[in-house]
């Protein structure tokens, strides 16, 4: 036996030393270095398609939220006669946006430009390609996956705007003004915050504010032109001495979880990486949308005397509005505080202001997009921290919780342009298209429904 | 022949439909229906705006009979439905002039 190990282990030296010898010549030294390349190349390609899978996955769960997450969310809470109007309105937006995104939009908004929009580098996708954009927005991911991606973005802000005027809207002049709201109000907001060199970008602007998903990008300004158009638009027909309740709460319900759901890929996207902000982001944006339920929920309680199942979808979608400007930005705790503000403060909103100045902001969107977003916006300046998003350095401080409280006046700075922006150019849309197309329907028209007198079809038949 | 109409709570319908299954009724029609009667109706809550709903959910049964079952079916219908408190409901009887039956163009009694 003992003869035998010693057999062995000598043919294995025999073996292993003429390999070492060989490891030592200097002609292998090349190879190594080549491996190191290839091994680089392989862990950059690794990251891509790690990153790229998270994106494209992301940008699917975005238009999840418009559809059927948005329509259904609108379609069940307005009347049976105005079911396919109000969803047709959200799908409207999925096509006539994408199609304006690809022409000029995308160029618009992300294009290289001046302080306020992006130039027409981009017109019709040009120079759009599979390998990252040479604009430093995604380093790791094709270039058309941030541009799909970003593409969700525009479809579902005008889609919120349709909640304001639900149920009383030509088809014809709310695509003509959702289409120019798109590129008149929406791309130069995006390229004000996101694109390079924009005047609030965090990056390199001249006042920078922190807006990681889109809370003033797409929250403030959907919200406030809702409440411009609601304010414009008047109110329906019968309102408010009419009961106008939801025809189906159900689909409603159904349509606030998907949108649920649908977020963490608008938020936890934003990170436009598979990183662990990406983590961060889906983390806060799950505890805000779950404490913001709850604060609607208290809220209504003590209020009515029922906690009703509107009231806790609606308070989870007003945490999802608040959490989204903070969302890369916070601890988890802080973003639970965000979300139970945003519930008690989208309550009160709906609640008692909306009754106390009579407007007829038919489904809230300002209530929860004008009002969350703003709150969210502010509150981004408050408990951002660059020990979750070093956004101007390592170890700089981001926000008032780092002791940068002039981060709060930038975020105020960004809410007022955003304010400002959708006010004047919502106005002026309106009025343009008013007078041109017309933008509500005859008395006769709302009487009947959109859907029989904008679409001629009914989302209900009697009988089989 | 006498046409029985019933107005029901929908909670009533089940144990109405086999009491007068067990009397002897061999067909009915039921609709779905909304009403109110003295009883008033309930409020609910849509984003904090309170509503009062007037016309509740109701179940209406209609039977065309034999002028000798109106007490029987009226025992088990008043049997099977009542609960001793407001919304119980209200059976309507009247008389019926005809009855066709479209299969094979029986008339009066013997269609029913």
């Amino acid at each position: 036996m003992h003869h035998r190990s010693i057999q062995w282990l000598t043919a294995l030296g025999l073996i292993a030393i003429p390999a070492l010898a060989l490891s030592q010549t200097p002609a292998s030294a090349p190879a190594t270095q080549a491996q190191i390349a290839a091994l680089k190349d392989a862990v950059a390609n690794a990251q891509s398609a790690g990153d790229n899978a998270w994106m494209l996955t992301s940008a699917a769960l975005v238009l999840l939220m418009t559809g059927p997450g948005l329509a259904l969310f609108y379609g069940g809470l307005v009347r049976k006669k105005n079911v396919l109007g109000t969803m047709m309105q959200s799908f409207a937006m999925m096509g006539l946006v994408s199609i304006l995104w690809a022409i000029v939009g995308y160029s618009l908004a992300f294009g290289r430009g001046n302080l306020f929009i992006g130039g027409l580098g981009h017109v019709f996708l040009r120079g759009v390609g599979l390998s990252p954009a040479s604009d430093p927005y995604a380093p790791t991911i094709p270039e058309q996956t941030y541009m799909i991606y970003q593409l969700m973005f525009a479809i579902i802000t005008p889609a919120l705007i349709t909640g304001a005027f639900a149920e009383r809207m030509k088809f014809s002049g709310m695509a003509v003004f959702l289409s120019l709201w798109s590129l008149c109000v929406y791309c130069p907001m995006a390229h004000m915050v996101w694109g390079l060199g924009g005047l609030l970008s965090a990056a390199n602007g001249l006042v920078p504010s922190l807006d990681f998903a889109g809370g003033t990008v797409v929250h403030i300004t959907s919200g406030v032109s809702a409440l411009v158009a609601a304010l414009y638009l008047g109110k329906r027909v019968g309102y408010p001495e009419t009961a106008m309740p939801p025809h189906s709460m159900v689909l409603s319900f159904i349509g606030a979880c998907l949108l649920w759901v649908g977020w963490f890929g608008f938020n936890a996207g934003s990170a436009l990486a598979a990183s662990s902000l990406a983590t961060s982001a889906f983390v806060n944006t799950h505890f805000a949308t779950a404490a913001a339920a709850l604060g609607w929920t208290i809220f209504e309680w003590f209020h009515n005397g029922k906690p009703t199942a509107l009231g806790a979808i609606s308070g989870a979608v007003a945490g999802l509005v608040a959490i989204t400007p903070a969302s890369g930005f916070v601890e988890p705790f802080p973003a639970l505080l965000i979300g139970l503000a945003a519930g008690f403060v989208c309550s009160f909103m709906v609640f008692k202001v909306k009754a106390l100045f009579g407007y007829d902001d038919s489904l809230d969107a300002f209530g929860v997009h004008g009002a969350g977003g703003t709150l969210g916006a502010i509150l981004t300046g408050v408990f951002a921290t660059f020990a979750i998003n070093p956004a101007y350095g390592a170890g700089v401080p981001t926000g008032g919780v780092d002791g940068h409280w002039m981060q709060v006046l930038h975020q105020l700075a960004g809410v007022g342009v955003a304010w400002g922006i959708s006010i004047v150019g919502t106005l002026i849309l309106l009025f343009v298209v008013d007078k041109t197309v017309g933008l509500r329907v005859t008395t006769d028209q709302e009487m009947a429904g959109l859907d029989l007198s904008q679409h001629g079809e009914e989302g209900y038949e009697l009988g089989d | 022949m006498l046409k029985i109409e019933a107005v029901l709570q929908p909670s009533k319908l089940d144990a109405v439909k086999d009491a007068l299954l067990e009397a002897g009724i061999e067909g009915m029609t039921i609709l779905e229906a909304r009403g109110h009667g003295r009883q008033k109706g309930h409020t609910e809550f849509y984003r904090g705006r309170e509503y009062t709903v007037d016309l509740l959910p109701k179940v209406k049964i209609e039977m065309v009979v034999h002028d000798e079952m109106k007490e029987k079916v009226i025992q088990a219908i008043v049997g099977a439905a009542r609960t001793g408190r407001i919304g119980d409901g209200k059976i309507f009887i009247s008389h019926v002039d005809e009855a066709i039956r479209i299969r094979n163009d029986e008339r009066g009694e013997t269609a029913l």
